[in-house]
């Protein structure tokens, strides 16, 4: 076979598979950008031009000015909680010496399979034994704590593998301890590693859905996907407004995406326990 | 990808004996952690269990029910069906997807790609969406008059068309390929990236043996693929069982429960018909099927004893 025919078929199938990947999505931009009179939905391209207001729309009637500031709220407690304390556990595990710390980092990796359906049931009865469900604490703690696994288990093979024994050394025999060695030097030398926790962390908490509906049934409090959830339950018959609604919701995750897609790709493809 | 067999063997030597440091203070680093971890992670996993064994309806007091709840995954022809919809849906979500990164792979070993970060991007974008936007767009894509009705139509297989989700023997095919479509570009992009790093020497030693494309994917790309494969496998299982989102918004497990699966069960359960003990028993049986389907994975995929 000549390279130039295994180079036509290797192009031809990368494009049809990225075509099939990208159809839903502009599919779902152009019916956002339709016309809500027509009962066309999909590729049809409105002849008065796009309808911009369908964005303006979603946003005022789906009150999801006051959903993307509660995900915003969550996102950055849970993202900043998780990459504290992982940072500090992951530390301990991968630099430092005691017994059973093994056994302890094994205890954080189970978090990683465990799904949220195991949880969710007595996490909602706890929590609202509390007083704290329809509060964002009820968002951000069980977050918190499923994102924890895959922080430590992440920062743990950067503080093992990817943090230079020579410079910890270096900084020990300078007088460092450990609390210095790890925020002065490890910490600014991490920031890739760091960086990527931070957007997988972002991605998950952005579009976690379960947690939020079990825990919030007031208004006040609900999330994007949770408003978005509501607002189909509404508006169904409305596709436009809808498809502008879910475009809304996904925008940010997205730019994030194509700002830092390596990122993205490295963390969620090592989410898989090798040890 | 992530595999480091290495760094067991040589834990470095100085670390020993850290100098002026006491050992303990590594508790001190793990305490605000392994704090919330355990009180709402693996508390509520042990509650869980706990809960697996009484009848409560969530309100009145709860009564010990023995073996009862883990009894009626067996015996309850709903939560039968239920798991058997999972399982069915495994095939959509990761063998499908596996097969199809498997076969691109093949064809990709044999030629350099450029603009290859551009593919990337795009086939790896529906992973970074949420669930709940991935279920509206497909619920509209499948609509009576969406997109793929219209194409069928305008290609004239319109005796085709039906409403992919209410139909009763359709809807669990039709939400099994928005897995499919949410998982390919995951395994693409994992094989794409482990095929690169397949020795060159390996395919051109096949070559000179006179192995046909078919014998060169036996014999090199796919051993030299295990590592990716395990991971592929073992993401888009789990992926694959913990799925409520996209029940959720797309079926709600109907019509009738012609596409409920245990994710889905447990929600209905506990909050929606009052059945918390129940609910918790599908949950932890859901934890076992994972666990063991992923220990599975990395034995029969990658030989290795656990």
């Amino acid at each position: 076979m000549s390279a130039r025919l295994d180079r036509a078929v290797t192009y031809g199938i990368l494009t049809v598979f990225a075509a099939v990947s990208l159809t839903p999505v502009i599919g779902i931009l152009s019916t956002a950008l339709g016309s809500r009179d027509s009962l066309d939905t999909g590729f049809s391209v409105p002849e008065d031009g796009p309808h911009w207001s369908n964005f303006a729309d979603a946003w005022s009637r789906g009150h999801f000015g006051t959903y993307l500031a509660n995900s915003v709220l969550v996102a950055v407690a849970v993202v900043a909680a998780t990459t504290v304390l992982s940072i500090l556990a992951a530390y301990a595990f991968g630099v430092l010496r005691f017994p059973g710390s093994n056994a302890l980092f094994h205890l954080f990796v189970i978090g990683l399979a465990l799904p949220q359906e195991a949880l969710v049931v007595p996490l909602y009865f706890d929590l609202r034994h509390a007083g704290l469900t329809d509060t964002y604490w009820a968002l951000i703690l069980p977050q918190t704590a499923q994102s924890l696994a895959f922080g430590v288990f992440w920062m743990r093979t950067y503080f093992r593998n990817g943090a230079p024994r020579a410079v910890i050394e270096a900084a020990r025999l300078d007088g460092a301890g450990s609390w210095t060695t790890l925020w002065r030097v490890l910490v600014p030398m991490g920031r890739p590693a760091i960086s990527t926790m931070v957007v997988i962390t972002f991605m998950w908490t952005w579009n976690e859905f379960l947690m939020a509906l079990v825990m919030v049934s007031d208004e006040e409090h609900r999330t994007v996907p949770l408003g978005l959830a509501f607002f189909q339950g509404q508006h169904s018959a409305d596709t436009p407004l809808l498809a502008a609604a879910a475009v809304l919701i996904a925008l940010p995750v997205v730019v994030v995406y194509l700002a830092l897609q390596r990122r993205f790709i490295a963390g969620m493809l090592s989410g898989s326990v090798k040890e | 990808m992530t595999r480091r067999r290495g760094h067991r063997t040589h834990p470095g030597r100085y670390r020993r004996r850290a100098p002026g440091e006491p050992r303990a203070v590594g508790y001190l680093y793990i305490l605000p952690a392994l704090a919330l971890y355990t009180a709402f992670l693996l508390y509520p996993f042990g509650q869980s269990v706990w809960l697996s064994f009484l009848h409560w309806d969530g309100l009145t007091r709860a009564t010990p029910a023995g073996l009862d709840n883990y009894r009626d995954l067996v015996t309850d022809p709903g939560l039968r069906a239920s798991f058997g919809h999972a399982l069915l849906l495994l095939v959509f979500y990761s063998a499908l997807p596996v097969a199809i990164g498997l076969l691109l792979a093949a064809v990709l070993a044999r030629t350099r790609v450029r603009g290859m970060a551009f593919f990337r991007t795009v086939l790896f974008l529906p992973q970074v969406l949420a669930l709940i936007v991935v279920g509206v767009a497909w619920r509209s894509i499948l609509a009576p008059d969406g997109l793929l009705n219209d194409t069928l139509r305008a290609v004239g297989l319109g005796s085709l068309a039906r409403p992919w989700l209410g139909d009763y023997d359709w809807a669990l095919p039709a939400v099994g390929l928005v897995g499919t479509w949410v998982g390919t570009g995951l395994c693409m992009v994992l094989f794409l990236a482990g095929v690169q790093r397949i020795p060159r020497e390996l395919y051109e030693a096949a070559r000179v043996d006179g192995a046909g494309p078919v014998r060169e994917f036996r014999t090199v790309t796919l051993p030299g693929l295990r590592p990716q494969i395990a991971v592929a496998l073992t993401l888009t299982i789990v992926a694959g069982l913990r799925n409520f989102d996209l029940i959720y918004i797309t079926t709600a497990g109907g019509p009738g429960n012609a596409t409920s699966v245990p994710a889905y069960e447990v929600y209905h359960r506990a909050f929606e018909t009052n059945q918390v003990g129940s609910a918790a028993a599908i949950g932890v049986a859901l934890t076992v099927v994972i666990l063991t389907l992923t220990v599975a994975v990395s034995r029969l995929v990658e030989g290795r004893r656990p």
